[in-house]
């Protein structure tokens, strides 16, 4: 999936960052949602990270840091509620 | 770093996990779709980059045109401080844990990371090395078998001399035992013939004698004892 090489691509195919802003809505109504729609769109996400920072011959720290930190953000948005008590200032 | 370790663990549970749908689309027929003749392409080289080990690259160079080489670092910095003053991030005791962590960790991974990378490469290198062997064994084993089936390539055609050698000699005792039976042929008539003539010879000859045997009788017997005294009586005397 590299560059478009035709200006005029179905819009089921174009990638996000592709979309235009007019044009989400239809684009999201086009995503397969079902639930093997879903578990192929997890796999193929899973297999472009693999493939981009994992699955190469000399990898550096970042294919695993970076999911270690979005493990650490993500704990730290489920944990908010219960840490928002240990705020300083009442008013912000 | 820590992803060539994962590397040398991760093509099995990769294989393992996609084991199933290979197992589900065995039903249909196989070799439907053409065949790439192009050998697999290699891995790349380096991943994709991050900057400080959890940025990744496409940021920067996203941000780059419109603010040039600080603008991610002012959105951090703006993104910290909102985070901070709206207390979103709120500053307690993990934070000062997560601070020591992350030393710790920083500090191990930037003195250990070079050589934990190169022991990691000598393991793949060592797996590579072992599989190109197994190629290069099965190449020279190949060839030294096209080596060998070209020779008997070769040889089959050295038998069709062989063949005409074999044929001469069936050749020749053929017409040894031709020429052997004429003679015995030639022979036997011969015989057969010599038998003949002698037999004929006999008849002549048994008839010669007894034509002779039987005239002297016959000369004997007429010669009566009145003719035969005047003619003993001059002998005796």
């Amino acid at each position: 999936m590299g560059p478009l090489f035709s200006p005029t691509v179905a819009l089921a195919e174009k990638r996000l960052l592709d979309v235009k802003l007019g044009e989400i809505f239809s684009w999201l109504g086009t995503r397969d949602f079902t639930p093997n729609g879903l578990i192929g769109g997890v796999r193929k996400g899973h297999d472009r990270y693999y493939n981009k920072y994992i699955n190469v011959k000399k990898g550096g720290i970042g294919g695993v840091a970076m999911l270690l930190a979005g493990y650490v953000v993500l704990s730290y948005v489920w944990e908010y509620d219960h840490i928002k008590h240990d705020r300083w200032r009442k008013y912000h | 770093m820590l992803s060539r370790l994962v590397l040398v663990s991760a093509p099995v549970l990769k294989n393992g996990g996609s084991f199933g749908a290979c197992a589900v689309q065995a039903s249909r027929s196989l070799h439907t779709s053409e065949q790439k003749k192009a050998p697999v392409p290699p891995l790349p080289e380096k991943g994709g980059q991050t900057r400080h080990g959890i940025i990744p690259e496409e940021l920067f160079t996203l941000l780059y045109p419109k603010t040039g080489v600080t603008g991610p670092y002012m959105l951090g910095t703006g993104l910290l401080l909102y985070l901070l003053s709206k207390e979103i991030y709120v500053v307690n005791h993990e934070t000062i844990a997560a601070a020591s962590i992350g030393a710790v960790i920083i500090y191990g991974v930037k003195k250990f990371g070079p050589s934990v990378a190169a022991f990691a490469d000598k393991l793949n290198e060592e797996k590579v090395a072992k599989a190109q062997e197994v190629k290069d064994l099965a190449m020279t084993n190949l060839t030294q078998a096209i080596e060998e089936e070209k020779k008997e390539q070769w040889r089959v055609e050295g038998r069709q001399m062989l063949f005409d050698a074999k044929r001469n000699n069936v050749a020749m005792l053929l017409e040894t035992n031709y020429r052997e039976r004429i003679h015995m042929v030639t022979n036997e008539v011969k015989k057969r013939l010599d038998y003949q003539i002698e037999l004929q010879n006999l008849h002549r000859r048994m008839e010669q004698e007894h034509m002779v045997d039987w005239v002297e009788k016959n000369v004997i017997k007429s010669i009566t004892p009145q003719q035969a005294r005047p003619s003993l009586r001059p002998c005796t005397h």
